[in-house]
């Protein structure tokens, strides 16, 4: 990190190592992109008729955009304009709802002749812009209702218009921000909050909903005996309670027991103005409803498609040949790489078009398959690199804007990262988005590109004036 | 604040990142699932079809084999541009064709991917063989052998059933045996034998390298496996007996069955009109011809149908009245004209000298004479009621292998019905039936039904005095052993003592000589000493069945036969002549009688059958 504070000049005052990280990913992205078609219809890898050259013309009009962003663009526009382009993105977002082109199930595509283009792609750029602009206004706190509402609205409605165009994965994303909300003030309980119910809908499903509900009640009980003195006594109090009740097994019983339970708690609450405990109350309270509720979300809310890859997922359903084809396939071809791969272009599995969607959605594959795990660790590392790289600049940024600017694209990347790779390694339902700057395909090349750039020049901005 | 938050969170990524790395970790070395899995998915599987067994006839004739026959196989991703008008000249079949099915394979190539598809089924082979030696101008197109069924005699089409590819309902019933392309038996013998005929496919084991090209054997081919061939199977059938039964009984309805007494051994099973062994071969392209058929050849009457046994039935009755000492063989009776049941009801007979014994009431068929006999049973004081009488006679009749199914290895048997005193209650009401409401019973009408096999079943019993092997079909081979109780005797609830009383009334049937009133006359052949009983059944859709069971010859019987004629008149006119030609050709090999034969072979009965 000495860039930043031993020279000023050009050389160093962008961030080079950040765009060789970028530059690292997008090659080995096309590598793999052209392993995975070479074999079912061989060319070369400059041929535009297969992905791989397609993707060489996306590389280089990426490029093309980065140059753009870096030299020519004014820095500025990014903040001041960060409202326009957002609510022109947002129309943009309820628009191709309506005159959007269908591809595969999704009404999330402009088609103009040949040339094909996502709007949520770019969405996660202007909420992010926008998100920096009203976070960083003075006077700014989480805490109050009116800021803490407004963002939600800034961060729900490209979600609501993503999901109503039936991208649940790009929608998924938008769940990133709350990290750069965390990171700006928000409670770390409410996290914490999200990962019990996440807990809970899984315990919900593959086990059942009382164990979910001792989960709920072991997990309040030990937030809160970390929150007082006499730790030991009580831990084994709520020990044994949460033991009695999962001896009993009577749902009944323990709800019967939670109810009563809860007039006390709020009273104690009360005496000791311990708003602590009023808020496990409360959390305590939603967290059952949602436990009862889990199964109607899961049969009436979730669409057929996504309760299948749930259920297979969680092992509910085997259905290797069905919705679990693609998870299976491509953890075989994973599976089959071993520890150094197969090496490059002698992969099998993905060739051979055992895996769908291989040089977009699953382009992991060909990574693991090829390069095996020292190729897979290697290509994590650069991501962590890449992302710790953004938040350790965005720390580092004398202006909110930059900073709050710089964890969206780490949140965003990270969502991306893990949801991906961890989709073609079976942790993750099959949610279909790419893999930044890797998995082929121009808007989502595009995106990433204009979103790492402009951070780049942001970060670059304050370089030149500090 | 900040910094503390910006540690978790980077904690946080790291532990995100470790957990992605560690299931990789799992996934590549830990798990070895997911290798083998892999390479299954390398491994090319060339699966070797076995030949399926031969079916023989007793003799050791071939009546179904197999022969060579050649699939056009096209893998649509190894094609390149070939000259279209060359191949369909070759091929002998159209351009249009050869372009038409290139274009769906262009449509489906996803979902064929690397697969290999059927073009064209079973050409012949000088096609194959002037196409194979162009075949390298197209590559990506390949011939693939395979034995088809092939049929030298034309006998036992019924019997032997066909072979056809398998269906998705097929392959959901036998799981894990069956994949789409393969064949199986799905009627006869080629059905119920499936699993021996079938034999075990094989399989080679290439690899392929990342272009999808067979680079070499896997292993040097030791985990290779040969395909196991069917086990042959031989019937116990006499093809020539068969194919001469199948023209004794062309353009008529009926069945003809012949067994060898003492084995059970089914020597010819003809049910008419049948399917030839040519459609067999060819089932697709005949299929709906013969579901069309108002004849229904696909129905195997001779195990599927019953019939009223009519005359010859009074054969059994005789022998249980014997059994139950209501009757002696000395015992007269009086007919005129037949048997007066009530005051103003008569069962009719025919004209012939009255009163008669019992050899001479079987020789004249007298239907009056078993009525008093089967009533002196019913009525025996010996039982509380007609009711408990009849259970007895029951259970004499099934003794007989009527009423059930004899477990003969035919797959769709059925059983029959014999009326017990529940049939009657149930008609009639408890109580409210006497013998005068059922005495049709006596000559075998009513509601007693027997399959064809059934009443060849009963010839064979009395031609052994009391016993039957369970008829079948398959016999002992080298390397198939069939169910020990086909080789076991079945015993009859009649003594084996007063079978001698009834057969010589059977011998005179035939051979006492025309004049002497003898139904069967007909069937006579001379030093053949042929026993045998005419049936004429009612037949409540036209004309009577002509019915004829016999034996030969009369001493240590090689041969019983029963010959069911539908709409055909008396038993004397159309059964007993085919019945006795059938027994002439199999124990003397040769026909003495040549216009009966002439007769019997021109004879077309069709026009008499009502069909719906």
């Amino acid at each position: 990190m000495g860039s930043y504070s031993s020279s000023r000049g050009i050389r160093h005052s962008y961030d080079w190592k950040l765009i060789g990280i970028y530059l690292a990913l997008v090659l080995i992205g096309l590598a793999n992109i052209y392993s995975s078609v070479i074999s079912s219809e061989p060319s070369s890898i400059f041929d535009t008729s297969v992905r791989s050259g397609m993707q060489c013309i996306w590389i280089a009009t990426s490029f093309g955009l980065a140059v753009l962003i870096l030299f020519i663009i004014p820095a500025r526009i990014w903040e001041t304009g960060s409202i326009p382009f957002y609510l022109g993105v947002v129309f943009l977002l309820f628009a191709v709802i309506f005159v959007g082109s269908e591809v595969k199930g999704s009404h999330s595509w402009f088609s103009f002749g040949a040339v094909k283009f996502q709007p949520a792609e770019i969405s996660k750029i202007t909420t992010s812009l926008v998100l920096a602009l009203i976070m960083s206004q003075p006077g700014f706190k989480m805490a109050k209702f009116g800021d803490f509402a407004k963002i939600a609205l800034i961060i729900g409605l490209p979600m609501l218009a993503i999901l109503a165009e039936k991208e649940t994965g790009s929608a998924l994303v938008y769940i990133g921000f709350l990290f750069v909300l965390y990171r700006e003030g928000m409670s770390g309980w409410i996290l914490t909050f999200i990962g019990i119910i996440i807990v809970l809908f899984i315990v919900t499903l593959t086990v059942s909903p009382f164990t979910a509900i001792l989960v709920l009640i072991s997990a309040i009980l030990a937030f809160n005996l970390l929150q007082t003195s006499h730790r030991a006594i009580n831990i084994l109090i709520a020990a044994a309670v949460i033991i009695a009740l999962a001896i009993i097994k009577s749902i009944n019983l323990t709800l019967i027991l939670a109810l009563a339970a809860i007039p006390a708690l709020l009273y104690y609450a009360y005496r000791k103005r311990n708003s602590f405990i009023i808020a496990s109350v409360i959390a305590g309270v939603v967290g059952i409803l949602f436990v009862f509720s889990t199964d109607i979300i899961f049969n009436k809310v979730l669409g057929d498609h996504q309760r299948k890859r749930i259920e297979v997922l969680l092992g509910m359903k085997e259905d290797p040949s069905g919705v679990g084809y693609n998870v299976n396939q491509s953890m075989i071809a994973i599976g089959s790489g071993g520890f150094t791969g197969k090496g490059y272009l002698e992969g099998t599995q993905t060739s051979y078009g055992f895996v769908p969607e291989q040089s977009t959605d699953f382009i992991f594959c060909t990574v693991g398959e090829e390069w095996g795990f020292v190729g897979c660790l290697f290509v994590i590392s650069l991501y962590f690199m890449l992302i710790l790289r953004i938040i350790n600049d965005a720390e580092k940024s004398r202006e909110h804007f930059t900073r709050i600017y710089g964890y969206c694209v780490a949140a965003c990347l990270f969502m991306h990262l893990f949801i991906n790779i961890g989709m073609t390694i079976g942790i993750m339902p099959v949610i279909g988005i790419p893999l930044p700057m890797m998995s082929y395909g121009g808007s989502s090349l595009w995106a990433f590109t204009i979103m790492i750039f402009i951070f780049l020049v942001l970060d670059h901005q304050e370089k030149k004036y500090f | 604040m900040a910094v503390e938050r910006r540690g978790k969170l980077i904690i946080g990524l790291i532990v995100a990142c470790l957990i992605l790395i560690i299931k990789i970790f799992v996934i590549q070395i830990v798990d070895d699932k997911y290798k083998i899995n892999s390479s299954n998915n390398s491994m090319v599987y060339e699966i070797i079809y076995p030949t399926r067994g031969v079916i023989y006839d007793r003799n050791g004739e071939i009546l179904v084999g197999n022969k060579m026959a050649y699939d056009i196989m096209v893998t649509p991703r190894e094609v390149t541009p070939f000259d279209t008008l060359l191949l369909a000249k070759t091929l002998g079949t159209t351009p249009e064709f050869i372009r038409s099915k290139m274009a769906e394979y262009k449509r489906d190539r996803k979902k064929i991917g690397f697969q290999s598809v059927v073009m064209m089924k079973q050409v012949d082979a000088d096609t194959y063989t002037s196409f194979a030696e162009i075949s390298y101008l197209f590559p990506g197109i390949k011939g693939q052998t395979r034995s088809i069924r092939y049929y030298p005699v034309n006998a036992g089409g019924n019997l032997l059933g066909y072979v056809s590819e398998v269906d998705g309902d097929y392959i959901k019933k036998h799981p894990d045996e069956y994949r789409p392309g393969d064949y199986a038996g799905k009627t006869g013998i080629e059905a119920s034998r499936e699993n021996d005929l079938r034999g075990e496919k094989g399989y080679s084991i290439y690899l392929r390298n990342s272009k999808n090209q067979i680079q070499s054997r896997y292993n040097d081919g030791s985990l290779d496996k040969e395909a196991v061939p069917g086990k042959d199977i031989v019937t116990t059938i006499d093809a020539t007996l068969q194919q001469y039964g199948q023209n004794l009984m062309k353009n008529k309805v009926g069945s003809l069955v012949a067994i060898e007494p003492e084995t059970g051994e089914i020597l010819a099973l003809i049910s008419s009109p049948g399917i030839d062994v040519e459609q067999l071969g060819e089932i697709r392209k005949y299929y709906s011809k013969i579901a069309a058929d108002p004849y229904k050849p696909m129905f195997n009457r001779a195990v599927q149908a019953y019939y009223p046994p009519g005359s010859v039935f009074k054969l059994v009755n005789g022998l249980i009245c014997l059994q139950e000492g209501t009757l002696k063989e000395t015992d007269v009776y009086p007919c005129y004209k037949g048997y007066t049941y009530a005051t103003d009801r008569k069962l009719g007979c025919h004209n012939h000298a009255s009163p008669l014994s019992l050899q001479n009431a079987i020789m004249n068929s007298c239907n009056a004479y078993f009525c008093y006999a089967l009533r002196a049973m019913l009525e025996n004081r010996k039982y509380s009621s007609i009711g408990e009488a009849l259970e007895k006679w029951n259970e004499y009749v099934n003794s007989f292998g009527f009423g059930h199914k004899l477990g003969s290895d035919f797959p769709y048997e059925l059983s029959g019905t014999i009326p017990s005193s529940k049939t009657y209650n149930k008609y009639y009401g408890k109580g409210r039936w006497r013998f005068a409401t059922i005495v049709s019973i006596s000559i075998g009408q009513g509601e007693i039904g027997a399959t064809p096999l059934q009443i060849a079943n009963l010839s064979a019993i009395i031609a052994n005095r009391g016993w039957y092997k369970i008829p079948h079909l398959i016999k002992d081979s080298p390397n198939l052993t069939i169910d020990p109780k086909y080789k076991e005797k079945v015993y009859t609830m009649v003594d084996t003592t007063q079978f001698q009383k009834v057969i010589p009334g059977m011998w005179k049937a035939v051979n006492a000589g025309w004049g002497s009133g003898a139904t069967a006359s007909i069937a006579s052949v001379p030093g053949l000493d042929i026993c045998g009983k005419t049936g004429t059944a009612q037949n409540p859709h036209g004309a009577d069945n002509s019915v004829f069971i016999c034996f030969a010859p009369m001493d240590n019987p090689k041969i019983a036969v029963a010959a069911y004629v539908e709409n055909a008149g008396f038993g004397a006119s159309w059964a007993a002549p085919i019945a006795s030609l059938l027994v002439e050709k199999y124990l003397n090999g040769e026909i003495s009688r040549p216009e009966l034969e002439d007769r019997v072979l021109e004879g077309d009965l069709m026009s008499k059958v009502k069909v719906k």
